[in-house]
């Protein structure tokens, strides 16, 4: 889902880039005072996994392809402050070196797939394990609802960016991106889940860690 | 084997995701494919300069080789960055505590 430049107009790159940088910015300050020592690895691991996992693409419907975004996972286990440092790291890192998603679009990109992802993620993952519980059952649902929930609003988000730029009408970018990404959404949401699965039966403590 | 930490298996885990990049599906994402259908994808302008466009490493001529290496460089050089900066971080909250 990373816009290319060209899609955006002015004052949509303004909005974004000034949203995501103030996102940013205080993600920066939750990390620097609660980041513990386990924190730090699974920073690096969750960049990394996001990066080779989103190389990924799989076959969806309709000769369309999708891959993980990655925000929910990382906003599960690390918190949403620290997810989104880690997402906007990944996409400022492919969009400077491999030209994947527009320099002028990165506001918009670490928007929808950083702040939006990271934070319905884990909102959906909280709420689903209040609601069914913090066992090994509530935490594979909830990730599935979060993976699911991040792919569908960064979309809603996307086509609302493309309709504000007059590239497309939200008449018919909303209903096309939304469709497409409720699909791609349940391949995110079983990602999430068997992946939170793994490190439930590996290291069960690093769900545990505190959430920046 | 103290010294073998879980992050260590991990990354290694993370390097073997990216040995299964040339097997992506090539079809366009769904955001493409929404701008291919709708018509706004002649919009999309090409980035000023290109270090490893699309994921395949420059001057490799093999296209499975040239996008593992991508791969490796990202997922590796990502992991650096991240690990190094929050690292950056932890040191800066210790001064400040």
């Amino acid at each position: 889902m990373h816009i290319p430049d060209g899609f955006l107009n002015g004052a949509t790159i303004g909005v974004t880039y000034a949203v995501s940088a103030g996102g940013v910015a205080f993600a920066t300050r939750a990390a620097g005072k609660k980041l513990g020592e386990k924190h730090v690895p699974l920073m690096g691991i969750m960049a990394a996994f996001i990066f080779a996992a989103q190389m990924l693409n799989f076959p969806i419907a309709g000769g369309t392809s999708g891959h993980l975004l990655g925000a929910a996972l990382a906003a599960i286990l690390l918190g949403p402050w620290g997810g989104l440092l880690v997402m906007a790291c990944v996409l400022l890192v492919q969009s400077l070196i491999f030209q994947d998603g527009g320099l002028l679009a990165l506001g918009a990109n670490v928007l929808n797939m950083g702040v939006a992802g990271c934070w319905i993620g884990f909102g959906v993952y909280t709420l689903t394990t209040k609601v069914i519980g913090v066992d090994r059952r509530g935490t594979l649902i909830g990730g599935f609802a979060a993976g699911w929930a991040s792919v569908f609003i960064a979309s809603v988000l996307c086509s609302f960016e493309l309709a504000g730029s007059d590239a497309s009408p939200l008449g018919v970018a909303l209903p096309a991106m939304a469709g497409v990404h409720a699909l791609i959404g349940l391949v995110e949401g079983l990602i999430t889940a068997v992946v939170l699965g793994f490190v439930w039966a590996t290291r069960s403590d690093l769900l545990q860690i505190e959430k920046v | 084997m103290k010294w073998v930490r879980w992050w260590h298996v991990a990354l290694l885990l993370c390097i073997l995701v990216a040995f299964l990049s040339p097997l992506a599906s090539s079809s366009p994402d769904g955001l493409e494919k929404v701008a291919e259908d709708k018509g706004f994808i002649e919009k999309a302008k090409d980035s000023p300069y290109e270090i490893i466009a699309d994921y395949v490493f420059p001057g490799v001529h093999n296209e499975s080789v040239a996008t593992i290496l991508a791969g490796l460089v990202g997922t590796v050089g990502i992991f650096a960055l991240v690990y190094g900066g929050a690292r950056v971080l932890r040191a800066f909250r210790r001064e400040g505590a």
